[in-house]
């Protein structure tokens, strides 16, 4: 279809056609900058928050401008956000964990054949030689619960970024008051262990790459490889049990 | 060397006081002009160096206190001793700078080498006296101002009163009495109930040259608040409030991040304020809130390059500003060791550079120019050739005369006006 967009030319020649994919490609690249700025200051803030004595101003301005570029994004609808979630931000790793689980205890009780979590451990072996059409319908529905309104992979790390990011700030501002950077750390790695494992797996299978917010978003979450929260630890544990399973296959 | 953090020179201009990063503090002082030389200004020699803090350690927040030296201020001089404030990040410290040139020689109950003489021994008394000794000068700790401050103490500003002082950190701001040290009276507080609520911090603030119950302070979002003590205790509610409106057309993310004042410091008539944020310098008249009456562009070629200098985080650089004696002409740096002069009276600018090369002692220092476009000039600088890591944050003016200081990393320039 829009062949002549993906290929790289010059917008010399001629109009129509061109403009309005001149138009379309100028966009994108705004909002790559936007993102790309984005994902700096969230490890701006986390780099600040790994330092022994955070700037509190420094910290105030880069959480300042985060919500900003946030605030547009839900403005001009790349976010596509439904209002609740701004409520509900930590709801979102609970989300994933509990859904997944929630999933694999339903399925399992109902003894439905469907490719959830929960059936994999029964249906391995017979779905081995379906491949990758299975595991591909598997992590769409992973990321059904994960991201409730947009499809693009691409739309996903703003998600995920918002939900942490508020997260983030919160508890960035509380624990600047606390100074206690293990239990920042603790807090983060409730939330980032289920996204990095979450995340491993999902980029292994689906074909297309994540863009420069691969490289954000790991950053983000690596500092969180410290004391496991033990509210989490059952559920990191789930998460281990199912990546090791969706990587062997 | 360390690299300087404040340089303030005292009230008659004779001391110049630098703090460094170290916690170090170097006071200069002025050599006499002397008769044989009365067409040569005197010159800055070393008169005392001593350590004002040293590193610490919060043991209850696990985190390490720096002995950096935020900023170091004079008090008025009362007697033959000078005394200065220093501060770090948490702790004021009042340093009584004295000199000693004289010993006693004579004394009866001790010999020369200060071993206690047999009292058998006495046979008569004598008065000491006083000889004259190599000049010394020692700086002890007088009082010592801690634990009030939370966050990072960012001023500190001596009252017209001689007799209390300001500290302001991130959200605070505290009375002191000079010779109390158990106690101060927070008269600023910013802290929101929930700290996730925090948007906004204190940057700078300042004492009125006059009056003793008035004072300014700066925030992030480029406002200034000016307080009355007179009118309450805490004073959170301001009695005038300095903003410009935003100009629309210049809006970008980054636009708040430039609006954050770095210094605010008053003019010597107490008419005017001026504010340096980053990419300008405002001149304020104290009774018009609305917007600054004079307006100079620091190094606007930079707005530009706004998203590379947040990337490595030059964009949080605090530049410090000054005025002169007569208040017509400010001063304050910028990158590549340049600093900026701006004549309020006729308008004009320079750009001076602060380095070796350019800088030979007694050498008239060349205007410099950078290029913002188009076709470079000679003896002109591009742009993307500055040196970012070379900043001139703190500048400082002489009281009455043309001599200024101007701290480049961690060496000292001290220029002086063209004899004629």
């Amino acid at each position: 279809m829009f062949v002549r967009g993906l290929k790289r030319k010059c917008f010399d020649g001629e109009e129509d056609i061109e403009g309005t994919l001149a138009g379309i490609k100028a966009i994108p690249s705004y909002n790559l900058q936007r993102q790309s700025l984005l994902d700096m200051s969230l490890v701006k803030l986390q780099l600040c928050h790994m330092l022994v004595e955070p700037n509190l101003c420094r910290s105030v301005l880069i959480a300042n401008t985060v919500r900003q570029i946030q605030e547009e994004m839900t403005q001009d609808g790349t976010w596509q956000m439904i209002n609740t979630q701004s409520t509900g931000q930590a709801s979102l790793d609970r989300l994933v964990s509990t859904d997944i689980l929630c999933r694999s205890s339903r399925e399992q009780a109902e003894g439905k054949h469907v490719p959830g979590y929960g059936t994999f451990s029964k249906d391995f072996e017979s779905d081995q030689g379906q491949g990758s059409s299975e595991t591909m319908s598997t992590t769409s529905s992973v990321q059904a619960p994960r991201n409730l309104q947009s499809n693009m992979w691409e739309m996903e790390n703003p998600q995920e970024n918002k939900g942490n990011f508020q997260k983030s700030l919160d508890q960035i501002f509380e624990t600047l008051e606390n100074k206690s950077p293990n239990s920042v750390e603790d807090l983060f790695s409730e939330v980032d262990n289920s996204y990095y494992d979450l995340d491993t797996m999902l980029t292994g299978m689906m074909s297309n790459t994540k863009m420069g917010h691969c490289d954000g978003l790991e950053t983000f979450s690596s500092p969180a490889n410290t004391a496991s929260n033990s509210n989490c630890k059952s559920d990191l544990n789930e998460l281990d049990h199912i990546v090791e399973i969706l990587v062997e296959s | 060397a360390d690299i300087i953090s404040t340089v303030e020179f005292n009230y008659s201009g004779d001391l110049l006081a630098t703090g460094d990063k170290g916690g170090r503090v170097v006071i200069f002082q002025r050599e006499q002009e002397s008769k044989s030389r009365p067409f040569c200004r005197g010159e800055y020699n070393v008169y005392s160096t001593f350590q004002s803090h040293e590193p610490e350690f919060d043991y209850l927040k696990s985190l390490e206190i720096e002995e950096k030296i935020n900023k170091i201020r004079w008090l008025p001089q009362q007697n033959a001793a000078h005394f200065l404030l220093s501060t770090n990040d948490k702790t004021i410290k009042l340093w009584k700078i004295s000199e000693r040139d004289k010993r006693a020689e004579g004394y009866n109950l001790k010999d020369e080498d200060g071993r206690l003489r047999d009292p058998v021994r006495i046979k008569e008394l004598r008065v000491p006296t006083l000889k004259p000794m190599d000049l010394m000068v020692e700086a002890s700790p007088r009082r010592i101002f801690a634990n009030a401050h939370t966050y990072h103490i960012n001023s500190i500003s001596v009252n017209s009163d001689y007799a209390t002082y300001l500290s302001a950190d991130d959200l605070r701001i505290n009375l002191w009495h000079l010779e109390i040290t158990n106690r101060s009276f927070n008269i600023v507080d910013i802290k929101p109930a929930n700290m996730e609520e925090l948007t906004e911090v204190i940057t700078a603030a300042e004492f009125h040259p006059q009056q003793c119950n008035v004072f300014v302070y700066s925030s992030s979002k480029g406002t200034i608040r000016l307080c009355d003590m007179r009118s309450s205790a805490l004073c959170d509610r301001h009695s005038k409030f300095f903003e410009e409106p935003e100009d629309p057309s210049s809006r970008s993310f980054f636009s708040e991040i430039i609006s954050s004042i770095s210094d605010v410091k008053f003019s010597h008539n107490g008419r005017y304020m001026m504010t340096r944020d980053y990419l300008s310098v405002k001149v304020w008249d104290l009774n018009m809130e609305n917007r600054p009456v004079e307006t100079y562009q620091v190094h606007e070629y930079l707005r530009s390059k706004l998203c590379s200098l947040y990337e490595n985080d030059c964009i949080f650089d605090k530049f410090e500003c000054c005025w002169n004696g007569l208040d017509s002409t400010i001063m304050t740096g910028s990158y590549n060791n340049f600093f900026r002069m701006f004549d309020r009276n006729t308008r004009r600018d320079t750009t001076l550079e602060a380095s070796r090369e350019s800088s030979k002692s007694r050498a008239i220092l060349k205007p410099r120019k950078v290029c913002t476009g188009g076709k470079r000039k000679k003896d002109e600088i591009s742009v993307d050739s500055l040196d970012f890591n070379k900043k001139i944050l703190h500048t400082a003016w002489h009281p009455t005369e043309n001599f200024i200081a101007v701290a480049a990393t961690n060496n000292l320039y001290l220029f002086q006006d063209k004899v004629n």
